[in-house]
């Protein structure tokens, strides 16, 4: 057998300090209540740092610096406001490989994604929308479409500094200023990008970071002067803002949680289809919200894919997030790992076949092995519940129009995929499942250029593309 | 014709149009997530003495002479003269005029002697001079004949008489091995390398190998993934194990690794040996040696301390 | 000899009748249908009885607009956007209708003119709200709108006030139940819709006391979108906005005394709108 040697990353291109304040108003100050939390490495439980949880005094703060930021901000020409955006674009570019390590180490994902999939995708991403600032009067939204004022932002923590760019990079272009509140587990990456737009000279209270835990977030999203709220997370904490922000008037965006199917007909390019599948659920151990995570395969080739799919699994390499061979990496946390296995044995308990492949996982840290459950019908909770672990569910059908349905009788709307050559097949699937983003024989590709977003209880807004100007213009 | 083969397969046409499509884009994004695998240190050793084994090290041109292919001999033999513990490449590889002077120079040294035949490289000869162009390379010691396919056949959708001619050439080579040349940058599609590879085996291939090296496009890691997928299923089917073979345009340790790691992930152990898996290959054993005495000796290497052959 | 008979006194001619004329009954409009409300109430408009619809009457209603809801949006926008033109046609026809009930000309021709605006959009709007969007990658990548689905829509009570909240989200394929605070004026714009090849269902139009029916609307886990413009009261709207984040609704939020005669812009339609983002490898 060839067994790679050990090609970790080196740490040494990440200073993490002991201690980080909250970035309000160009500068990092201590919070007024002082309350701290630790952020730790979730592959090795090791403490990278201890963090300020901000109150509401805190929050305050940071909506107030926001504020006296949106006029001056909001008055600059669109051509001022897209070059401080191309310089944030060029200096993550800059600092790509130390934001990458940072962030696989806050997060627990593997180095060849934060390095080959997340930062790119992070300078894009303002190079996308800086080019947007001084056009915003083509984008369709009228002749003359006016900033909304401060935006509150809450981020999960399964991309970062991916979600902060989503976040950030729309609502600068378009004039706004931001207080943005990073997950609790991953604040980090959030608090290098303080310092990126520092460096950037970006005007003070442009961008606000408040760290801190779920009350930190309510409190924000409900601050009388907060006038945008975005959201990215779960559809349950989606719900209260949404009731929190009801009859506000405040302007809201919410990106939430999926549970897509990803079909595969007998028809598919199916080596393809298997690593559309890998890639569709072990991809960030399956912390995504677009994962796809019901494979709806046709019965009539379920058992040749499976066992395809089970040979390749065999192949993932799971461990230290740092090794640049790692394919599935460390769970972001103690909690999350407690849900993915506890739906896992509820899946097992309601009848599903578990089966992961050999696999040595670490004796620190947070781990789960890929698993998949075959034998999984609608009626069983991992069919319905997002898992947002690397853990698959199985299921069979026999007609497209079998396919159709199953994938759409969910709650959630985000993504779905689809497997087949026959190319009308394709157009006629794609028209009928209600997702927001549909991948055709690939998955789970994102660029800043197309939207996304979902229907139903996944949310509503689209964030890329022209359309993702539209959340934060009045 | 009615192409009919030891495996029952009645209908070859439709067998072959049958095989599931392959996503040009998906396969190459594959591809070049395999290729970012950090192969190091006593791993990447490992692998480059593996390299070194799996060489068919080959000189077809028309300016071969007897003393160019001694010298080709000598080095596959000894690849590296000043360290003994440097292993032999997997064989030699000529034209079937050089064959005399190539089995007398390797005789005893277990590096085997492989010979391009049936009008290399465009194949477009009559099937009697093909097979004549075998047998005589059989018969001067070729252990292994490196067969090219007719292109403008398959292409014209005439599969039997592709069929038919690997089946003839397969039986001229009695006992020496047939590695077949599908020449996948004429086929322009991953579609067709997986139907040309299957064709291959079903008609008796021992090994499938992807180009002349005479045409403008030759082994790519993609196409590569592609033949090694169909040697996995074909065994899976049919028990029978064929052996895969990138010729031309392998050039760096580097490149000679991402295939290593192909086999790895995608045929799996068994293939990762010189019995199953080769590199059609000149100028790649030099940099296979300089990259050996880097690990070694902890310092780079320069060209001028290896032999140019 | 006989007696001269005294001229017979001829009955007067007896006044012409009176016609008595024929009353319209205003019932629901539901599934193409003029049902009663089930819950048999009625209330007094104008000396008229009208129907006092029931939450049983607004969940037949969204049954109804979901039954429909695939086939209209699977339709073809030519075909749409004919069937609208067709209710402005049937709108100008009923013009002496309106009128008695007290809607001016000038808002009749301003209503009439909103449907055929509306009617040009049901083959444009994909064209402008979607877009072929140029990733870093060989993929083809489009955005395309689709309609939300079901839509729940307190009207404001004009008759230019409920073209202006039923257009926009029908042209685009979502159907709707519509809560019509004037329900003369809703009925006799639901006799327009009966008659101009509107499919049963697309539009369901209920009367009564929106108060009552709304939250059943704003809660209901088959509603995709609520449109709360006419709302009159902020705090009805905040509950029935909270009440809708159960199940993620998009909101169209209240507008009290909204003047409907400006340009309407893109946003009553894009609001009931999905994006749907579609990628495809380019590969031979």
């Amino acid at each position: 057998m060839f067994e790679y040697a050990p090609a970790p990353e080196s740490r040494s291109v990440v200073e993490i300090a002991p201690s980080y304040g909250l970035f309000i108003d160009g500068e990092f100050t201590s919070p007024a209540e002082g309350g701290t939390f630790k952020t730790v490495n979730p592959a090795s439980e090791e403490v990278l740092a201890e963090v300020a949880s901000a109150g509401s005094d805190d929050v305050d703060r940071a909506v107030a610096a926001a504020r006296r930021a949106f006029g001056p901000w909001s008055a600059l020409p669109g051509a001022e406001r897209a070059k401080y955006l191309f310089r944030i674009a060029r200096i993550i570019q800059e600092r790509s490989r130390e934001l990458a390590v940072l962030e696989s180490l806050d997060n627990g994902k593997p180095i060849k994604e934060s390095r080959d999939v997340d930062l790119p995708l992070v300078a894009a991403h303002f190079f996308y929308y800086a080019g947007w600032a001084d056009k915003l009067a083509y984008a369709g939204f009228g002749p003359d479409p006016r900033p909304l004022g401060v935006a509150g932002q809450v981020i999960p923590w399964n991309f970062p500094l991916l979600m902060l760019a989503w976040k950030v990079a729309p609502a600068l272009a378009t004039g706004n200023t931001v207080v943005l509140k990073p997950a609790e587990t991953t604040p980090l990456s959030a608090l290098f990008f303080a310092d990126v737009c520092r460096q950037a000279d970006l005007p003070p209270g442009v961008v606000n970071i408040v760290t801190g835990a779920g009350d930190t977030g309510a409190y924000l999203v409900q601050h009388p002067d907060v006038n945008k709220v975005a959201f990215t997370g779960s559809t349950e904490v989606g719900r209260q803002i949404a009731r929190s922000v009801a009859g506000t008037g405040k302007r809201l965006t919410l990106e939430l949680g999926g549970k897509a199917a990803n079909i595969v007909f007998d028809d598919a390019p199916i080596d393809q289809a298997v690593e559309g599948i890998v890639t569709g659920i072990f991809f960030n151990q399956g912390h995504v919200c677009c994962a796809g995570s019901r494979l709806l395969v046709q019965e009539s080739v379920a058992e040749e894919l499976l066992s395809s799919l089970k040979r390749r699994m065999a192949t993932l390499r799971v461990g230290d997030p740092l090794d640049k061979n790692t394919d599935v990496g460390a769970i972001n946390s103690a909690v999350q790992l407690a849900r993915i296995t506890e739906l896992s044995e509820i899946g097992a308990a309601e009848g599903a076949e578990r089966w992961s492949p050999a696999c040595d996982l670490p004796d620190r840290g947070f781990w789960f092995a890929p698993t998949i459950f075959t034998g999984v019908t609608q009626a069983h909770r991992i069919a319905r519940e997002e898992i947002f672990g690397p853990v698959l569910s199985v299921l069979t059908f026999r007609t497209p129009a079998e396919a159709v349905e199953k994938a759409n009788n969910t709650p959630y709307g985000l993504s779905a995929g689809i497997w087949t050559e026959k190319g009308s097949r394709i157009l006629a699937v794609a028209d009928k499942l209600r997702a927001g983003v549909v991948w055709a024989n690939t998955f789970n590709k994102f660029d800043p250029a197309s939207p996304f977003g979902g229907y139903k209880e996944s949310g509503y807004g689209r964030e890329g593309g022209r359309h993702g100007l539209e959340a934060y213009l009045a | 014709m009615t192409a009919t083969t030891p495996l029952g397969l009645s209908d070859l046409r439709s067998f072959l149009r049958g095989l599931p499509g392959v996503d040009k884009v998906g396969v190459e994004s594959r591809a070049a997530a395999l290729a970012t695998r950090s192969v190091k240190a006593s791993a990447k050793a490992t692998a480059i003495d593996l390299a070194i084994r799996m060489v068919d090290l080959t000189t077809l041109e028309g300016a071969d002479t007897p003393g160019k292919v001694r010298a080709l001999c000598a080095k596959g033999m000894r690849p590296d003269p000043a360290d003994p513990g440097c292993p032999p490449v997997a064989a030699i590889c000529v034209y079937p005029a050089m064959v005399p002077v190539a089995a007398a120079a390797l005789a005893g040294s277990g590096v085997r002697l492989a010979s391009v035949a049936t009008a290399f490289p465009s194949g477009q000869a009559p099937l009697e001079v093909k097979l004549a162009d075998t047998r005589a390379a059989v018969a001067a010691g070729a252990d292994e004949i490196d067969m090219v396919i007719s292109r403008g056949a398959f292409l014209a959708g005439d599969y039997d008489r592709v069929f038919a001619e690997i089946v003839a050439v397969k039986e001229a080579c009695g006992g020496a091995h047939l590695k077949v040349i599908l020449e996948t940058g004429e086929l322009a599609t991953y579609d067709n390398v997986r139907r040309a590879s299957w064709l291959a085996m079903l008609a008796g291939a021992d090994f499938i190998k992807t180009s002349t090296g005479k045409v403008a496009v030759n082994a790519t890691l993609p196409i590569t993934l592609v033949m090694l997928e169909a040697v996995r299923d074909f065994r899976e089917r049919y028990g029978r194990q064929v052996g895969v073979k990138p010729a031309g345009g392998i050039r760096t340790t580097k490149d000679a690794i991402k295939y290593l790691v192909v086999i790895n992930e995608t045929a799996g152990d068994d293939w990762l040996d010189p019995d199953w898996f080769r590199f059609g290959a000149s100028s790649l054993l030099n940099d296979l040696l300089m990259q050996r005495t880097k690990l070694t000796t902890g310092h780079y290497a320069g060209p001028d301390y290896f032999t140019l052959d | 000899m006989p007696k001269k008979s005294s001229p017979v006194a001829l009955p007067a001619e007896p006044a012409p009748p009176v016609r008595l004329s024929v009353r319209k009954t205003y019932k629901l409009f539901i599934g193409g249908k003029f049902p009663r409300s089930e819950s048999g109430r009625t209330y007094v408009v104008n000396g008229d009885n009208v129907a006092l619809a029931s939450r049983k009457d607004a969940r037949d209603a969204v049954l109804a607009a979901r039954v429909a809801q695939a086939k209209w949006a699977g339709a073809t926008a030519y075909n749409r956007g004919q069937v609208l033109y067709r209710v402005a046609e049937m709108l100008e026809a009923r013009r002496a209708e309106f009128a008695a009930l007290g809607v001016p000309a000038g808002e009749l021709d301003a209503a009439a003119d909103r449907w055929v605006w509306y009617a040009g959009w049901a083959d444009k709007i994909a064209q402008v709200a979607g877009s072929a969007n140029p990733v870093a990658g060989p993929f083809f990548n489009i955005s395309a709108p689709e309609p939300t689905g079901v839509v729940a829509v307190v009207a404001p009570p004009s008759l230019l006030g409920l073209t202006s909240v039923i257009a926009p989200a029908v042209v685009t394929g979502n159907t709707a139940v519509v809560l019509a605070p004037d329900p003369q004026v809703g009925i006799t714009l639901a006799e327009v819709l009966a008659t101009s090849d509107v499919p049963g269902g697309v539009v369901n139009i209920l009367t009564g006391r929106h108060a009552e029916t709304a939250p059943w609307l704003a809660s209901h886990a088959d509603v995709n979108a609520l449109d709360l413009t006419g709302v009159e009261h902020a705090d009805l709207a905040a509950e029935l906005e909270r009440s809708a984040a159960g199940t993620l609704k998009r909101v169209v939020r209240h507008r009290p005394g909204a003047d409907f005669t400006g340009d309407p812009g893109l946003r009553p339609m894009t609001m009931l709108l999905e994006t749907k983002t579609v990628w495809h490898p380019k590969g031979e």
